[in-house]
């Protein structure tokens, strides 16, 4: 029973960190069908930033947040112009897929330069350290804050695509680009804007999973796996989809561990495997895929 | 767009290498051969010190070769081809260190188990496309690896298999401590599997596979299966892929973990893309140079090399998309112009 509790909580925390980084990569596939693998790279960027605000400056970890948000933002939205406006929607995914890979390749590199080898880790504020009593269990508040983060990502984007006029467009351009254009919707605007959205989820990830997901250059490299594979069985740019996924594969991916810890990651692909061969767009069908 | 579209997203990463291919490069690809053998004798005489290094390349790039197989002409875009060449490896190893130890029947064991694997999964998993395949692939050589570490009994797991011993090649040429039996036996290998592999681009199966990757649906239209064409084509590159590992493992004596891994296969692609993907040179020439361009720059710093060959992979999408076998074309094409 005890047992059960942990897996639940620690399964529920970093599914929803998977989910964070995961939606972003989600409606960027869903929008634009871009194959991002550098997705994982902006996540560990914002990391790196937080974790250099907390240590070399001493910013309070709220601070860190926002400012690592803003800089990954930033930083990305050239590299959207130069770079990624030239494999929008092009047919070629293998272009994609390498295009990406190279940039993270450069990214790994820039931030070893930058900060060295060693783990690097993102001070936690008093506030999220210790435990918080619910019914008789306590949990830790750093994994209740995660999870209370991701319960409003996912409202937070339901109410930004469904109820805003953004999301209107958004969903008309993901519907038909040409006739969302066609109708007066800027589509390169909106693209700059969604891919500054998906760049921001993936910051707020990157800063609030360091503890499950520790920084270290090859961060980007190791975990973007998983974040396609909450894509692929949540369905582009399903943003329910990508959440039930998330929940679905990091409770089993933390199960396995927890129960049958010798087998590592076995369970995590075994049931990536068995979900992709029964519904090959995905779980939830996407609304793009 | 309607849901089949993203689904089934054409990959296409090289221009469509057609039966009408200009008489220059067919002579180019005449050629091939001669030149392939002439170059590694070359190599040989030249870079005595280096044959170790030499020979893993040899043996990489009939890997290679296979992968521009399965995405060149089948237009299957994947990252897990690992799975095959180290299924390959571990086969051919673990037959060594029990049962034979003669170097070809390694070889068939190796290209045996290589198949067996691809057929399976392909059958399996060659129904999706784009990035529902990407992701099945991946999940395919995780399992294998997970599987590989779990068998520590006859794998040796993390620790990796050493002890593979073969027996001189013919009963004639032993495996010498310089690695020039090694070398030669490797180059002559990859000659022959290269020359198979062109054998099969050029039949009518070929030809079929090239027409599911340009237009699955009119292939249908015309009466083919395509997915049997693919799942075919996937199991015959898992034979080259399985004997590639076997090489590798024959050659060198061990095998690792890290020949079943997810990066291995990304840099199968990179090395493939990088050569010029849809023709069986580029496989080569792309080995070539991503392996003694990371030979020299890892020697120095392992994160330098990530950064020349991530800026190397974005240039060479961005202005070079067919690859450095395509430079040539491009010469000529500017000459006559």
């Amino acid at each position: 029973m005890e047992t059960l509790f942990g897996i639940v909580v620690d399964g529920v925390a970093y599914g929803m960190i998977l989910f964070i980084i995961s939606v972003g990569l989600s409606v960027t596939l869903g929008l634009m069908r871009v194959v991002n693998l550098a997705h994982g790279a902006f996540a560990m960027v914002a990391g790196y930033v937080a974790s250099y605000a907390a240590q070399g400056l001493g910013l309070p970890y709220a601070v860190g947040l926002v400012a690592a948000i803003l800089f990954t933002v930033l930083a990305t939205l050239p590299l959207e112009k130069l770079l990624y406006r030239r494999i929008y929607g092009s047919a070629n995914e293998l272009a994609q897929v390498l295009l990406t890979i190279g940039l993270t390749f450069v990214i790994v590199a820039g931030i070893n330069y930058l900060f060295g080898p060693t783990l690097k880790r993102i001070p936690l504020p008093d506030a999220l350290l210790g435990t918080v009593a619910i019914g008789p269990k306590s949990i830790p508040v750093h994994r209740a804050f995660v999870i209370a983060m991701g319960a409003a990502t996912v409202l937070g984007l339901w109410w930004l695509l469904e109820r805003t006029d953004f999301g209107i467009k958004l969903r008309a351009a993901v519907d038909d680009p040409n006739m969302a254009a066609a109708l007066g919707i800027r589509t390169e605007r909106l693209y700059t804007a969604t891919f500054a959205l998906g760049t921001g989820l993936a910051a707020l990830g990157g800063v609030l999973g360091a503890e499950l997901l520790p920084l270290e250059p090859y961060y980007a490299i190791r975990y973007i796996v998983l974040f396609l594979a909450v894509v692929a069985v949540g369905g582009a740019g399903n943003i329910l989809g990508s959440a039930a996924a998330a929940l679905a594969l990091g409770i089993v991916d933390t199960a396995g561990k927890y129960l049958i810890p010798s087998f590592g990651e076995f369970f995590f692909y075994a049931a990536l495997i068995l979900i992709l061969f029964r519904w090959p767009h995905g779980f939830f069908q996407g609304r793009a895929a | 767009m309607s849901g089949r579209h993203t689904g089934a997203v054409v990959i296409d990463p090289s221009p469509p290498v057609a039966a009408h291919e200009p008489r220059f490069r067919r002579a180019l690809g005449g050629a091939a051969v001669p030149l392939l053998a002439a170059a590694g004798l070359a190599a040989f005489w030249l870079f005595p010190n280096d044959l170790g290094l030499m020979t893993r390349i040899a043996a990489t790039a009939l890997y290679v070769l296979s992968l521009d197989l399965v995405l060149g002409f089948g237009g299957i875009a994947t990252l897990g081809h690992a799975a095959m060449f180290g299924t390959g490896a571990y086969a051919a190893g673990i037959a060594a260190v029990h049962l034979v130890s003669d170097p070809l029947v390694l070889l068939a064991v190796g290209g045996l188990a290589g198949g067996l694997v691809a057929l399976v999964t392909g059958a399996l998993i060659l129904h999706a496309r784009g990035l529902t395949l990407l992701m099945l692939t991946i999940a395919v050589v995780q399992i294998v690896q997970e599987v590989v570490n779990k068998a520590r009994d006859l794998t040796g797991g993390s620790d990796g298999l050493s002890g593979i011993e073969p027996s001189p090649l013919f009963g004639l040429f032993r495996f010498d401590m310089f690695g020039r039996t090694s070398y030669l036996f490797a180059l002559a290998v990859l000659l022959v599997g290269f020359l198979v592999a062109r054998r099969i681009v050029r039949s009518p199966f070929g030809l079929a596979c090239r027409g599911v990757k340009e237009d699955p649906l009119r292939v249908a239209a015309l009466g083919g299966s395509p997915r049997r064409y693919l799942v075919t084509l996937y199991a015959v590159a898992g034979v080259f892929a399985g004997v590639a590992g076997a090489l590798t493992a024959v050659t060198s004596g061990i095998v690792g973990l890290d020949s079943v891994s997810f990066s291995w296969s990304a840099e199968a692609l990179v090395m493939l893309v990088l050569g010029g993907a849809g023709r069986l040179v580029g496989a080569v020439i792309g080995t070539v140079a991503f392996m003694t361009i990371h030979h020299v720059m890892a020697a120095i710093d392992p994160f330098h090399w990530m950064l020349f060959i991530g800026l190397f992979l974005m240039g060479t999408v961005l202005f070079l998309p067919g690859g450095i076998a395509s430079l040539a074309d491009r010469l000529i094409k500017g000459n006559r112009a």
